[in-house]
């Protein structure tokens, strides 16, 4: 049964007329033509799909995009402001880390996601929130580079 | 070679200009380019347009290795233009010239030849361009910046852009030119970030599952429970009664389409099929007994003095079986492809290693000349091997020829890891001694299933004889699963065998590792690389086990030398090893982009703990039984060691492969740590807790 459903995607409404039982994932895909937001395995075992639901890192191939309702929605496409890129993804642009880049988005918002809560994170409470992020092409070193970078970025100390 | 003559390649490229420029062919024909019959017009590989931009075409594809940033690379110095200014057209069979595929670390070393060749002549031209426009002799010209200057005052000057505005020409240029040297270049051999980076990290790169076409639908295609399975009744009349689904059959094909992809998937779930599924002979458990049943034809790879006569003489004989399981691709992208069928045309965006393979299946299922249909590659999430063959191409393109309608396929997890074909499961027996002084006096090796490369010992030995039967290229009636390559295919096999008995050998020595592969190791090169991992590693080398947990591994793969010491800790009680450094020095010849070439080693790092420690595809019969991630690990972030690249400075070698040759080394440098760490032989990929604590109670 469909139903309306209204929620906050990259700062603008929006709003689907489809059955709430559907995931995130498809509808921000095919409905919203959202494409940034990737399916890597469906089960929410590898992080591809991550975006960012009430600030909070949620995969979105499991999550009903009837729970999004009303909720604040930012996929990879909403991260920037403007042409302004966030600290995260001009991290990763700094390390090189990416490669095939199919995982990336996921990743950016996650780390996004970890350093709004710990801005100042350990190298260990960076692999733990990673954890669960799968990089086929084996870029992880880099990655765990770019996220500390991308906190002194935050905390203002740019460099 | 590109069966495009010039006047299709301008009428395929629309509305820039391009300069036609033909070369003196025999001259080009001198320069090898090993065989791969690239064409001989540098129009197939750079167009300029107007506004200055340089197109670069290439049949390869770029899938994270970061080709589309090194070829870039390697035309702007020969062009002598802006790396910014350049745009690749990657994997596009209508417009890109033919290639064979992206595999085997090849792109650099086998495709940079011809278009750096094709940039120094298209700048020749544009220097005798400008001669004519300036009324200055060519002499007295250079370039740089897309520009063309006069030497003496470098204000009179005219950009490429206004050389082939409004222009259609076709010159001769009859003195063949050589790319630049090393020594002149100032875009090769410095980091670059990657071309692709903010694409990426903006979720604005298109990979096959993110183009749209009007009207497109999603197939869910239903697929057997298990390989040889055959299916005996099928009822669809549920799928069909879901809204918006449409059911199409076409002999062994079956399909749900739906505007939406979670809805076609919803529906097919709804289609009842009985299958008859042979009985399950073979599994994960079984199958290197049932390997080893019957053997393929034996293929010599190398015969020296005599093993059989060396090894009753020879002191501490060693004999090993290595064994590893099937492992998969996995990458993050599942196979995916998008197919509009037109009257004239028929156009497939597909996620592949190989375009211009992927048309001609297509051709051969729609009973269509190749020429009328054209792959579209945009970015691949990932390969690694597995994105060789286009099946998912195929079942698009004749989804859509049925339906009228562009239909899209994108496997879901379950059907990547069924349909994959997997690095095989192989054997390598090994047999070997030493003579009196302690060098190796023989070296006994047969490889079953794992193919050749790395099977051929680098280091010196009097007697040696090296058999390979069978391999990864077509599939064995014995291989009960298929079977294809898998990041450098063969080598991690073989150099897994390899590694771990010399290190066998060393201990049996009583020598260190380092220092007894130094001792019968000829080549320079490997030499050199050894040399400096060891100093990098830092400290001195024991005997293993030294209970210290490092270990030792030397390849030689793709044309590069690559030499890894690691030190791994090993949890006795639940066997459980953790990997806490690895260094690696790398000797790749002339390194475009060293940036990249980095990345690539620490991929390479990376990935292999996934086969060495891992990874192992179980299986039933027909069924394989790993369908996501829950079950097959990938490494993750908790994982990756310390990771130390050290990249050989050796400018005067051509290019050599990059994005394979670390990967081989893995298993071994592993398994030899874990000795060093507990006097434990692991001879079995992947090395799991279970596997390990075994071997600890073995006692090594």
């Amino acid at each position: 049964m469909n139903q309306r459903i209204r929620f906050t995607l990259n700062g603008q409404t929006a709003e689907v007329d489809t059955d709430p039982a559907r995931s995130l994932l498809w509808v921000l895909r095919t409905d919203l033509g959202l494409t940034g937001t990737k399916f890597g395995c469906g089960e929410g075992h590898c992080g591809a799909c991550t975006v960012l639901v009430n600030g909070q890192a949620t995969e979105s191939c499991s999550l009903p995009v009837g729970r999004a309702a009303g909720a604040e929605v930012t996929t990879i496409e909403g991260l920037a402001q403007g042409a302004q890129l966030h600290p995260v993804q001009l991290a990763f642009m700094e390390h090189d880390a990416l490669q095939c880049g199919f995982c990336t988005p996921g990743m950016i918002l996650r780390a996004t996601a970890l350093l709004r809560r710990d801005p100042d994170p350990t190298p260990e409470a960076i692999v733990a929130g990673l954890e669960g992020h799968l990089c086929r092409c084996g870029t992880h070193v880099r990655v765990i580079a770019a996220v500390r970078t991308a906190a002194r970025a935050l905390q203002g100390g740019a460099q | 070679m590109s069966t495009m003559d010039r006047r299709e390649f301008v009428a395929a490229l629309g509305g820039g200009l391009t300069v036609l420029l033909s070369v003196d062919v025999r001259a080009l024909l001198a320069e090898p380019d090993q065989g791969r019959g690239y064409p001989a017009d540098l129009n197939a590989y750079l167009r300029i347009g107007e506004d200055g931009r340089v197109t670069l075409f290439t049949g390869k594809i770029e899938m994270g290795q970061g080709v589309n940033t090194s070829l870039a690379q390697m035309l702007a110095d020969e062009l002598d233009v802006p790396l910014a200014s350049i745009d690749p057209v990657m994997g596009d069979t209508d417009v890109c010239p033919s290639d064979m595929g992206t595999f085997g670390s090849m792109t650099i070393r086998f495709f940079g030849p011809p278009l750096r060749r094709a940039g120094a002549e298209a700048r020749n031209a544009l220097v005798e361009l400008a001669a004519e426009k300036l009324g200055l002799p060519a002499e007295r010209l250079d370039t740089r910046n897309g520009y063309v200057f006069d030497r003496q005052n470098a204000a009179v000057r005219t950009s490429y852009g206004e050389l082939v505005k409004g222009q259609k020409l076709v010159r001769r240029v009859v003195t063949a030119v050589s790319p630049e040297a090393v020594a002149e270049h100032d875009v090769c051999n410095r980091p670059a970030p990657r071309i692709d980076a903010r694409l990426k990290v903006t979720g604005a790169a298109r990979y096959a599952g993110d183009i749209r076409r009007p009207g497109m639908q999603y197939a869910a295609v239903l697929r057997p429970p298990a390989h040889g399975a055959t299916m005996r009744s099928v009822d669809t009349s549920a799928a069909e009664s879901v809204a918006g689904a449409r059911v199409l059959r076409d002999g062994d094909l079956v399909a749900v389409l739906h505007a939406l992809p979670d809805a076609a998937a919803q529906a097919l779930a709804r289609v009842k099929a009985e299958w008859d599924i042979p009985a399950a002979a073979v599994t994960d458990r079984t199958i290197f007994e049932h390997l080893q049943q019957e053997l393929p034809r034996a293929q010599s790879l190398a015969e020296r003095g005599s093993v059989d006569a060396a090894a009753p003489g020879a002191l501490k004989v060693a004999e090993a079986r290595y064994l590893n399981h099937y492992v998969a691709h996995a990458p993050i992208e599942t196979h995916t492809a998008l197919a509009q069928v037109e009257p004239e045309k028929v156009t497939v965006w597909v996620s592949t290693q190989t375009p211009f393979s992927a048309r001609d299946e297509i051709a051969r299922a729609l009973v269509v000349a190749p020429e009328k249909v054209r792959v579209v590659t945009p970015f691949v999430g990932g390969g690694f091997g597995g994105k060789t063959y286009n099946l998912q191409a195929v079942q698009a393109a004749r989804l859509a020829k049925l339906a009228g309608v562009p239909v899209q396929v994108c496997w879901p997890r379950r059907d990547e890891f069924f349909h994959d074909r997997f690095r095989p499961a192989a054997v390598v027996r090994v047999r070997s001694g030493l003579d009196a002084s302690g060098r190796l006096a023989l070296w006994d090796f047969e490889t079953l299933y794992a193919g050749t490369n790395g099977a051929e010992p680098i280091y010196e030995v009097p007697n040696v004889r090296v058999m390979a039967r069978g391999g990864w290229q077509g599939n064995s009636p014995r291989q009960p699963l298929a079977v294809g390559p898998w990041r450098a295919p063969a080598a991690n096999t073989n150099v897994f065998a390899v590694e771990s008995q010399i290190d066998r050998m060393a201990t049996a020595a009583g020598a260190d590792p380092v220092s007894f592969r130094l001792a019968h190791l000829a080549d320079e090169r490997a030499r050199r690389v050894l040399r400096m991992a060891a100093e990098r590693f830092g400290g001195s080398f024991a005997p293993a086990p030294s209970g210290r947990g490092i270990g030792v591994a030397v390849c030689n793969e793709v044309g590069a030398f690559d030499a890894a010491i690691a030190q791994v800790q090993v949890d006795r009680a639940t066997g459980r090893v953790q990997v806490q450094r690895i260094v690696c020095v790398q000797d790749m010849g002339e390194i475009i982009n060293p940036h990249g070439a980095e990345l690539q080693v620490e991929g390479c790092l990376t990935m292999g703990l996934g086969y060495a420690l891992a990874e192992q595809v179980r299986f039933e019969g027909g069924r394989v039984v790993d369908e996501n991630f829950d079950t097959y690990q990938l490494p993750r972030f908790s994982w990756v060691p310390q990771l130390e690249v050290v990249l050989v400075d050796n400018p005067g070698l051509a290019p050599q492969g990059g994005g394979e040759s670390a990967i081989p080394l893995v298993g071994a440098v592993v398994a030899n740590a874990i000795h060093d760490a507990c006097g434990a032989r692991l001879t079995e990929l992947p090395m799991t807790p279970a596997r390990v604590r075994e071997a600890i109670e073995r006692g090594g």
